[in-house]
């Protein structure tokens, strides 16, 4: 027993003397040898999990998820503490800090974040009272697509998501935060409401949204649950909007599908995702490393390439465009910040609006108002 | 082994002793393994469901709250979004019944009374067979079949008809439904048609009862119970179902299992919530298996 845990040891060490310089991080003590997550699938592709598990010595145990509720379950299962780390999206990040889930994470310890984007390197969702709990990853647009044979004159507005005209053609994601795409709309359309952010709705504010969602259902196709349920609704004919990801852009695209996307007039929602630690996690050292490698410009290029999502470090936009010729402008990495300042990214609704007062709707309830629209 | 010392020998006689003498006691024994089984593995999982259906959940930290009330049960009968879940998974589920029922019931009779002993059993086959691929398999060959661009509307096209508009409804729900559990009504319904000896049948003749009336007075009443033993299965199981709803259901086709998968698995992990809407099914199954009990369909099992 013995001597099988000093090999370990030994193992773990060499592994890190080796990997300390290539990936650049400093010395937070030995690494375990391994790394429980919680990902999205694709996040952990091949292509960059190999490397670092060749650097490091922490072999990386994977779990995918299917959506944000799923990843919060997961991260609660079993007390907590099967799993360091989980790429969490701007829907569940709050509900896992305020739940004691995760743990605030040392910035200084991973080079990379300097390199960010000021916007992400402490956005409310994984920004508490100045406690970083996580180092953000990557981001998105909620883009509204459309079949360009089908749907003519091109749109402008998210308003064709509510249009009678495109009745059982439209889908939308089945995800209840999804409510706050309608409320941004609103807040454009019917500004007496004085909607500011679409997170933060109060009650009138909120029934208004509602009544505008039960208004759309009869119009929806279908709601859709994974990327891949989206694509094959647009591949088969069965829809001819929807509020989509660039991802599911590019894949239809690929596919010969004739569809483009675009962010409306109205401006768009956005999610962007975490790398957040367990509270109880088993292996911080190997947590700290893969810090400091995924939060890398070139490590950050060839996930935004590979996945079809943005960068959060400034300099992965030269790596991106070595990788894919024009990736970089293709998908918003070299743009100013203001640009950054007109995406509503997503966060979980809690009750405290940020005024003091406590009578904003918060997650809870959007999730009930959602399930009785779609169901 | 076998044999043992002779202490051994002894020590084993003075045990299996009083199980001799007192046959009570070798029952208790011989049932206390499958009783125990039972109650731990099955009795305890659904008593902790209705346990857990009378909590809460602290809408903060998403953690369960041990204090008991009638709330779950409250939100779900006060929304008539959920009302309409579940009735819209029974009406599927007895829609999708009855239509198993027409359909297996002269499939069935031609299996069990008409075809020859090798036709018989090509047909068994015939009917088993889908059963060996993977349910999700087959649900997602419907889902193709039945897209804007997919197999039927091709076809209609071909013959000049206007497409149908069928994928992701209620209709293609029911269609999927009733192709996927067909079986499970055909052979108990074949069970029972099999059963009627070809007495009764020659006697009704010989009283001058014509096909029609033998069929209706005889026939039908004996293989009743097969048909409600059939139904248990077909009604059931769409009434626990989610993946069908998820794959075929379009924007308004929700079922039972959706809301428990969501909100157990979401929710903040809302598991008493799940587990009160889970409990209505087991309620719902409750009150058809006692109406069909009164039929006599579980002597057809």
């Amino acid at each position: 027993m013995r001597r099988i845990k000093l090999r370990y040891v030994a193992l773990a060490l060499v592994a890190v003397t080796l990997a300390a310089p290539a990936a650049g991080i400093s010395k937070t003590g030995a690494n375990e040898g391994k790394l429980t997550m919680i990902a999205w699938e694709g996040y952990l592709d091949p292509s960059w999990v190999k490397p670092f598990e060749q650097q490091s010595g922490c072999k990386i145990q994977a779990k995918y998820a299917g959506s944000s509720d799923e990843m919060v379950t997961l991260m609660r299962s079993g007390g907590g503490g099967q799993y360091d780390m989980v790429s969490a999206s701007g829907d569940a990040s709050l509900r896992l800090v305020y739940g004691g889930d995760v743990a605030a994470v040392d910035v200084k310890k991973v080079p990379g974040w300097k390199q960010f984007f000021k916007t992400f390197q402490s956005p409310p969702n994984n920004t508490v009272k100045g406690k970083h709990y996580g180092i953000s990853l990557q981001w998105g647009p909620n883009t509204l697509l459309y079949n360009t044979k089908k749907v003519t004159p091109a749109p402008t507005s998210v308003s064709v998501l509510y249009s009678p005209k495109f009745k059982g053609k439209i889908t939308v994601p089945n995800n209840p935060i999804q409510i706050a795409d309608a409320a941004l709309y609103l807040s454009k359309t019917k500004p007496s409401l004085g909607i500011k952010d679409p997170y933060e709705l109060n009650k009138t504010q909120f029934a208004a949204t509602i009544a505008l969602l039960k208004q759309q259902r009869p119009l929806v196709k279908k709601y859709w649950g994974l990327a891949s349920d989206e694509i094959s609704l647009f591949k088969n004919g069965d829809v001819t909007v929807g509020a989509s990801w660039p991802y599911t852009t590019g894949a239809l695209q690929a596919a010969k599908v004739p569809v483009k996307e675009l962010i409306p007039k109205e401006g768009a929602t956005g999610w962007l995702d975490t790398w957040m630690l367990s509270a109880k996690a088993k292996h911080p050292n190997c947590a700290y490393a893969w810090y400091g490698y995924i939060s890398s410009p070139k490590v950050q290029a060839m996930q935004a390439t590979t996945y079809g999502e943005t960068p959060v470090n400034k300099l992965a936009c030269s790596y991106m465009n070595k990788l894919s010729k024009g990736s970089c402008a293709l998908y918003h990495a070299n743009a100013p910040e203001s640009y950054y300042a007109s995406i509503k990214f997503w966060k979980t609704p809690v009750a405290d609006c940020g005024n003091g007062k406590k009578d904003c709707m918060d997650y809870s309830k959007w999730v009930t108002a959602w399930n009785e629209v779609v169901s | 082994m076998a044999g043992g010392g002779p202490s051994l020998r002894r020590a084993r006689r003075r045990l299996s002793l009083p199980f001799w003498r007192h046959g009570w006691l070798r029952a208790v024994a011989e049932l206390v393994p499958p009783v125990a089984w039972m109650t731990l593995i099955y009795v305890a999982a659904v008593a902790a469901l209705f346990v857990y259906a009378f909590w809460g959940v602290d809408s903060f930290t998403g953690k369960v709250v041990h204090a008991w009330s009638l709330d779950n049960f409250r939100q779900i009968f006060e929304s008539g979004a959920f009302r309409g879940v579940i009735w819209r998974t029974v009406y599927i589920a007895a829609a999708v019944t009855a239509t198993c029922a027409v359909l297996a019931f002269p499939f069935a009779y031609f299996m069990a009374r008409l075809a020859s002993p090798r036709v018989r059993a090509m047909l068994f086959v015939l009917v088993l067979l889908p059963l060996w691929s993977s349910y999700l398999v087959r649900v997602y060959a419907w889902k193709v079949i039945l897209a804007q661009d997919g197999i039927l509307n091709w076809s209609l096209e071909q013959i000049g008809l206007p497409g149908a508009n069928l994928g992701y409804s209620n209709w293609a729900m029911w269609l999927v439904f009733t192709y996927i559990w067909l079986p499970f009504m055909i052979l108990p319904v074949f069970a029972a048609l099999e059963r009627i000896p070809h007495s009764y049948i020659e006697a009704s003749r010989d009283l001058g009862a014509s096909g029609f009336t033998t069929m209706r007075r005889v026939i039908l009443p004996l293989a009743l119970p097969g048909i409600v033993a059939g139904s248990i299965f077909t009604f059931s199981l769409t009434l626990g179902d989610y993946i069908t709803p998820t794959l075929v259901g379009g924007a308004g086709s929700t079922f039972i299992g959706n809301i428990v998968y969501s909100t157990g698995l979401g929710v903040s992990g809302n598991l008493p919530f799940a587990a009160a809407f889970a409990a209505i099914p087991v309620v719902i199954m409750g009150i058809y298996l006692t109406l069909a009990k009164r039929t006599g369909a579980f002597d057809a099992l």
